[in-house]
């Protein structure tokens, strides 16, 4: 039996009964269980509440009561979403011991759907990161090479679907951390835009940036989780009222966008691989008939300031809450209240946390506010107001590369960390506009490390990405290409 | 002294009364098992996230409009950073630059000496109200501190007034009259005991005359409105000791003991805390139209000084009634129910303030706090108990006896009247026979009256009341015995 | 913005609460210094009649109806406290 099937592949072979959901389940487990060991994406599994949940949808199909596209399908999470009586540790030493004792609001929407909710994955901690290195849980490997990173920093979210520990799995993304880490392990990666799927039970980075988002092996079968996942909740201010409708089954890939090129990301230095790899999908999209336009995004060199100031100054308040007291690791040492903050703090975070939490406190500290938080608050607002601008003008869809390099080597720029923050340039200023965007696998370069390219669409237009990226994967075979794992 | 005043600003912090707490739906009341009204929101756990509570936002604005605040068309929430143990996220969601309520004034009232007439009143003005959440609650035991969560989270006003209160007795009042204020319009119930009204002073002393405010002294665990105006008292004369004495006042934050009735340091200036405000990325704006504003104060009631000044013009009721009726809600609207069925406007005011108060504070012990609508009495029985009063039915002291036996029984002033047979006597035979006796007994007094002692009259009358257990028509008795006597 | 500011890390790890060894400090401070140093670039940008932007998607008036909701048990609000006691979560004592 084939086990490396995406999730409208499993759901095929669930319904002409060719396999059950448990049965699926227990040969995941058994994959992870033999590969995983050198890749390290996963932080748990709690493998009895993964096989009562496909049983359960077993159980529902013989009884004809399937709850539909995602019935009985696994599906794994970073470890930075809430599920209820089990481990939330962000890939942090501060959270180790942390049960949660509450359900995201995705994990309540995906139980709802039937999705078993599978493994629990590897990421930078607290999501801070471009490589799942700063997990204190050890870094993840790249399925396609082992001495890579997998990207980061939902890294365990790319390198299980692109090992095929699991067809789909969710990720977070503040300034790249779904479609960066997509685009180094040959997966499709989407960050919806901001407030299309609620953050409630995703633990915060960085409040105004943070988006959950699926990774997968094929278009449709982001659809189907997008609108499973997506929608109003109560309990997040800022998600937003409509629901995405129709999954898959709306996506034929039958459409001619017109696709805006900005110049200013062409200029940035990246490896002539990725390069050639992107202007070769500009070349087919223009084959196919798509209106392929020359643009400009002139504020988006100063996009990696304006994101590190805002998500650094985030962060340090959202992380504030994580000292000693309440559920978090408290220092043996600590003999008096400071002693519980800064010990438990000092040893519970690692360094590139303290170093963004350093950053983020100097950044809203009294007299440098305005320079700084202020200021980069306001080059945000022209970063938007360039997108607008093409938009308006009729532009469908942005193109750009997803990451200026392949996956690079671990331990290669972890000391260094503003080359390290300047390589999300080109995923930040989605982010900081709010806007959706793919990562699309789009081959691989000579070290057979894979490459991505980037859409970006208007706000709420995820349906208008996916059916252009339909339209590319319908002509093209980068997706199918698997990772040499031996099997 | 008299060469210095001071010059005084207060923080009020007011708990609001709704269901659920100001960001999340868990409930908040007084009194419930530590840590019991918490939910993944309250304790900060990660990824949770804050929601409005539209009731918080909607008091919050009617407690503006009720103190004539501008109120913004937009208005923001922002986080307040700081660490301490009883604030779940180390930050608290507060408004930093666009409050909900901008200047506003309260109305306040200086006793008088004598205490029967009303006082002078003078406005103090507000800088601003804003709303936040609470935080949870620190009992200190031995080397260890306990932390209970059930106050965080629950909604929370600060309302903040300008430097323009220039006594400990002006502070009393202001917090005297906001709190009359804030019960009356069912905001808060400003219990200071259970924390539901908590204040901070900034106090400074300058030179009488002089324009420029001296240093200030913040003052903190200043816990009932007299505990505010001893702290006051205390922290003035220092401060003016000190200066006189040549020294120096040092800016920083002082703590109320009020065992040992002193003020002490808790903080100097240079531990001044660096809050890092910045938008609250978790909650939007929120836009405040004028007819949300309007229907919001349409349902707000008049203010008590408003109905005081009603009540004494139109209703010819004395200030001592008054003060007494209406800062109290429960009673007002008792008051006009029964006026409505019974136009005895002081009739009706007179029982509520001298009896039945009395009533309910005999009914309540301890947490047992009886409420009005607890006794077993309604507007349209009061009214007929004054009625049959001013229809000669029955006496003044008869009817505080009636009053007393409806609120132990509940049967109605009639019934009871009937039962007892309490009905005044009218009958001139009998009293006739009665007078003539109790004038037999009392010869010293009839001796003084002959001579032109007018009062001497009402020790007889007495004899006569108290022989007819209270149910002799006094206006009858007096003229029987005036023509016996003539 | 012409120069790089005065980068107190010591000042600001005290607001952060955040104990950092010697040799993180060593580390992270010309790191930092550098990173700041990069930032400045935003104090060139003219940005005099813009309006900063504090959501990603401006939304307003989102509010919830004053109805409460279940509530944790008390066994599960102190679950993974360090250190508790009758219901409360302890810590070393307070001073204030």
């Amino acid at each position: 039996m084939e086990i490396y099937k995406t999730a409208s592949q499993l759901r095929s072979a669930l319904e002409s009964g060719e396999v059950s959901s448990e049965e699926w389940v227990k040969q995941l487990i058994q994959r992870i269980e033999s590969l995983d060991g050198e890749i390290n994406s996963h932080l748990g599994l709690d493998k009895e509440s993964a096989l009562g949940q496909a049983k359960a949808a077993d159980q529902r199909r013989a009884n004809g009561e399937s709850l539909g596209a995602l019935d009985g399908i696994p599906i794994s999470l970073k470890n930075n979403m809430a599920i209820k009586g089990q481990k939330l540790t962000c890939g942090s030493h501060i959270l180790e011991n942390f049960e949660s004792p509450y359900d995201a609001t995705v994990v309540e929407k995906l139980k709802a759907a039937g999705a078993v909710i599978f493994g629990r994955l590897n990421m930078d901690e607290f999501a801070m990161g471009s490589s799942n290195e700063t997990s204190y849980f050890g870094t993840t490997r790249n399925p396609w090479n082992l001495e890579r990173t997998p990207g980061g920093s939902s890294g365990g979210s790319a390198a299980a679907v692109a090992a095929g520990f699991c067809p789909v799995s969710l990720g977070s993304d503040t300034g790249g951390s779904i479609r960066q880490p997509a685009s180094f392990c040959g997966v499709y990666g989407l960050k919806p835009t901001y407030g299309r799927i609620s953050r409630y039970g995703l633990v915060a980075f960085a409040s105004s940036l943070d988006q959950i988002g699926p990774l997968a092996r094929e278009v449709d079968d982001l659809a189907d989780v997008l609108t499973a996942v997506s929608g109003l909740d109560p309990k997040d201010s800022s998600s937003y009222p409509e629901t995405v409708t129709g999954g898959s089954s709306e996506l034929n890939g039958e459409v001619k966008p017109v696709i805006g090129v900005p110049k200013e990301f062409f200029e940035y230095p990246m490896d002539e691989e990725v390069l050639s790899s992107v202007k070769a999908a500009i070349a087919y999209y223009e084959k196919q008939g798509c209106e392929v336009r020359e643009i400009s995004l002139p504020n988006s060199h100063l996009s990696v300031s304006a994101y590190y100031v805002i998500a650094t100054a985030e962060a340090s308040s959202n992380l504030a809450r994580f000292d000693g007291i309440r559920y978090t690791h408290r220092s043996k040492d600590a003999k008096d209240l400071m002693e519980v903050y800064f010990k438990s703090r000092g040893e519970g975070f690692g360094e590139e946390v303290k170093r963004r939490i350093i950053l983020g406190t100097f950044a809203l500290s009294s007299g440098y506010h305005d320079a700084y938080y202020l200021k980069a608050q306001k080059v945000r607002t022209l970063i938007r107001e360039d997108f607008s601008k093409n938009f308006e003008d009729g532009v469908d869809l942005i193109l750009t590369p997803t990451a200026p390099t392949t996956a690079f080597k671990i331990d290669e720029s972890i000391q260094d960390p503003l080359t390290m923050y300047l390589n999300d340039i080109f995923t930040i200023p989605a982010n900081l506009a709010g806007l959706p965007g793919l990562s699309v696998p789009c081959g691989a370069s000579s070290e057979n490390l894979p490459i991505g390219f980037q859409l970006i669409a208007p706000h709420f237009k995820e349906m208008s990405l996916l059916q252009a990226a339909k339209l590319y994967e319908n002509g093209n075979e980068a997706h199918l290409v698997r990772p040499p794992l031996g099997n | 002294m008299s060469d210095y005043e001071a010059v005084i600003g207060l923080e009020v912090h007011v708990q609001l009364k709704t269901k659920s707490k100001m960001f999340t739906d868990a409930p908040y009341y007084y009194g419930a098992e530590p840590n019991t009204l918490t939910n993944p929101v309250v304790l900060g756990m990660p990824g949770t996230l804050p929601v409005l509570n539209k009731e918080a936002i909607e008091k919050t604005i009617q407690v503006g409009l009720m103190l004539g605040c501008k109120i913004p068309e937009v208005s923001k929430w922002d986080r307040k950073h700081y660490f301490y143990p009883d604030m779940p996220k180390n930050y608290q969601i507060s408004q930093y630059d666009q409050p909900l309520c901008e200047g506003g004034a309260v109305e306040i009232e200086m006793l008088s000496a004598s205490r029967n007439v009303m006082g002078d009143h003078r406005e103090i003005a507000l800088t601003r109200i804003h709303l936040e959440e609470d935080v949870g609650k620190l009992t200190h035991t031995g080397e260890m501190s306990l932390v209970d969560y059930n106050r965080a989270g629950a909604p929370l006003i600060e309302i903040v007034t300008e430097p323009d209160i220039f006594s400990p007795d002006e502070a009393f009042a202001f917090l005297t009259a906001l709190r009359n204020n804030l019960q009356f319009a069912g905001m808060s119930d400003c219990d200071m005991e259970k924390g539901q009204m908590r204040c901070d002073a900034n106090v400074s002393v300058r030179p009488k005359g002089s324009e420029k405010l001296g240093t200030k002294v913040e003052l903190k665990n200043l816990n009932s409105i007299s505990g505010v105006r001893n702290g006051l008292e205390y922290e003035i004369k220092r401060q003016i000791h000190e200066v006189k004495a040549g020294g120096i006042i040092t800016q920083e934050t002082r703590r109320w003991d009020a065992d040992q009735n002193m003020t002490y340091v808790m903080r100097t200036k240079e531990e001044a805390h660096d809050y890092r405000y910045f938008p609250c990325p978790d909650l939007m704006p929120i836009r405040i139209s004028e007819e949300w504003k309007s229907s919001l104060g349409e349902a707000l009631p008049e203010l008590p000084f408003d109905r005081q000044r009603r009540y004494m013009e139109d209703l010819k009721l004395p200030y001592t009634v008054t003060s007494v009726l209406c800062p109290n809600r429960d009673l007002c609207e008792f008051f006009e129910a029964a006026l409505a069925v019974h136009n005895n406007a002081k009739g009706i005011a007179n029982i509520l303030v001298n009896n039945l108060l009395s009533e309910l504070s005999e009914a309540s012990f301890g947490d047992d706090q009886k409420q009005l609508s607890d006794l077993p009495i309604t507007p349209e029985g009061l009214a007929e108990l004054i009625k049959l009063v001013d229809d000669a039915v029955i006496s003044n002291q008869i009817a505080k006896e009636v009053f007393s036996e409806m609120i132990q029984t509940g049967k109605t002033a009639g019934v009871i009247v009937d039962e007892k047979g309490l009905k005044q006597s009218s009958d001139t035979g009998e009293l006739e026979g009665i007078c003539a006796d109790m004038i037999d007994a009392n010869p010293k007094a009839v001796e003084q009256f002959k001579a032109g002692q007018e009062k001497a009259i009402n020790a007889i009358k007495g004899g006569v009341m108290k022989a007819t257990q209270g149910k002799a028509n006094p206006k009858l008795v007096d003229k029987i015995l005036r023509e016996m006597l003539s | 913005m012409a120069n790089t500011p005065d980068f107190d890390i010591d000042y600001v790890a005290k607001l952060a609460r955040l104990d950092l060894s010697v040799e993180e400090k060593a580390q992270f401070e010309p790191q930092l210094g550098k990173i700041i140093e990069y930032f400045q670039q935003l104090g060139d940008v003219d940005t005099d009649h813009v309006e900063p932007t504090a959501h990603a998607n401006p939304i307003y008036d989102v509010l919830r109806e004053d109805e409460p909701q279940a509530v944790f048990e008390q066994n599960v609000a102190i679950a993974n406290a360090p250190a508790s006691q009758a219901g409360q979560v302890v810590v070393p004592k307070v001073i204030e």
